[in-house]
């Protein structure tokens, strides 16, 4: 093939969502063979792969990320419907909560409280600038969620959405290790903690580990989300920032 | 069409959310309202009808990819993340954990202190 029909083609594809959704699917597929391979390691965690590799071919392409997410908006965009979904196991659930529900009220809301406390705390501490802080704040709630708590106290909702990636990343990566030290054994306490300080990326983990943990990880993700759009800017006013 | 109708519905939901936070002006994110709504429902209706369960299952079984654009957006915040780089990495490698330790710990505490003692099946007696 010659050089301009090439450089045609090339022209036609960067302005179209198309290889932007295909790569994302097949970056993903590609990822999560690789953590099959694994035997399931959490140290493969199909996200932090399929990030690094689409990031390796925008750099090497020199597409931009505005570009690139012509057609990444689209699996992006799955998020709302997918936050509504979590109706679903959170109704199916429902019976064994109604059982546990005092417990996991007061974990919930100690959980919600302590994550955006501690990041914003640690964050000052380290002399982070205020947006830094506040963009952190929501990050252990999920993606649209975090973005738009994120958006009213003064963070920066696209940094936000990198950050909740990398919680729900670190908390896949080390929650069972330390729940493993910490001698927990029932499903039920894990999933809770899971849900409440990883999110969706800890969910999908704690599904590996057990369905029951899966379970009531995708519970405490669910009611996170609604305690985080409560608290956080509450507590946000409380410390006065 | 099955899967169709789910989603469909979903969408609806979200929708729904999201007109209605910005109506009120509450500062709850449109979806998240869209679960409580879909989740009343459920209750209402006493069951999951089958295209939501199909539509519902299809989206959270694979959540780690609906993560994944979000995640290249890193590199749009290069400059921003090497600027601030030691509070941003440190504050969220240690609350994440603090907040999985915290959590994990008071939930088995309270567990001992307010549940009745049957553990593990989770079967409810009613």
């Amino acid at each position: 093939m010659n050089e301009p029909a090439i450089r045609d083609i090339w022209v036609y594809l960067s302005a179209s969502p198309l290889l932007g959704l295909t790569i994302t699917l097949l970056a993903y597929g590609l990822a999560y063979r690789l953590y099959l391979k694994s035997n399931s390691s959490p140290l493969v965690n199909p996200v932090v792969t399929s990030v690094a590799m689409l990031i390796a071919v925008l750099m090497m392409t020199g597409t931009s990320y505005s570009e690139y997410f012509e057609g990444g908006q689209f699996v992006h965009f799955l998020l709302g419907p997918a936050t509504v979904a979590l109706a679903v196991p959170l109704y199916e659930q429902f019976s064994r909560l109604r059982q546990l529900w005092l417990p996991v009220t007061v974990s919930l809301v100690c959980g919600v409280v302590i994550a955006a406390g501690s990041s914003i705390g640690l964050a000052w501490l380290l002399g982070g600038s205020t947006e830094i802080q506040m963009s952190l704040a929501p990050k252990s709630a999920t993606a649209p969620v975090a973005m738009g708590i994120s958006e009213t106290i003064g963070g920066i909702p696209s940094l936000t959405a990198v950050l909740v990636v990398a919680t729900g990343i670190v908390g896949a990566v080390l929650g069972t290790k330390l729940f493993e030290w910490m001698r927990i054994t029932d499903d039920s306490v894990k999933g809770i903690a899971m849900g409440v300080a990883a999110h969706g990326i800890g969910t999908a983990r704690a599904f590996q580990v057990s369905s029951q943990m899966g379970a009531f990880s995708g519970l405490a993700m669910a009611l996170s989300a609604f305690a985080t759009a409560l608290i956080v800017p509450w507590l946000v006013d409380l410390i006065g920032i | 069409m099955n899967f169709l109708n789910g989603m469909t519905l979903l969408l609806v939901y979200q929708l729904v959310g999201e007109v209605t936070v910005r109506l009120l002006a509450v500062p709850i994110p449109g979806p998240v309202l869209g679960m409580v709504m879909l989740f009343l429902t459920l209750m209402i209706r006493g069951r999951t009808p089958e295209p939501v369960e199909n539509a519902s299952t299809a989206l959270l079984s694979h959540l780690s990819l609906l993560f994944v654009p979000a995640g290249v957006g890193m590199m749009a915040h290069f400059d921003r993340i090497a600027d601030e780089w030691l509070p941003i990495t440190l504050a969220l490698f240690f609350s994440t954990i603090i907040t999985m330790v915290a959590t994990a710990g008071i939930m088995q505490l309270t567990t001992r202190w307010f549940a009745r003692p049957e553990q593990g099946g989770g079967q409810a007696d009613e």
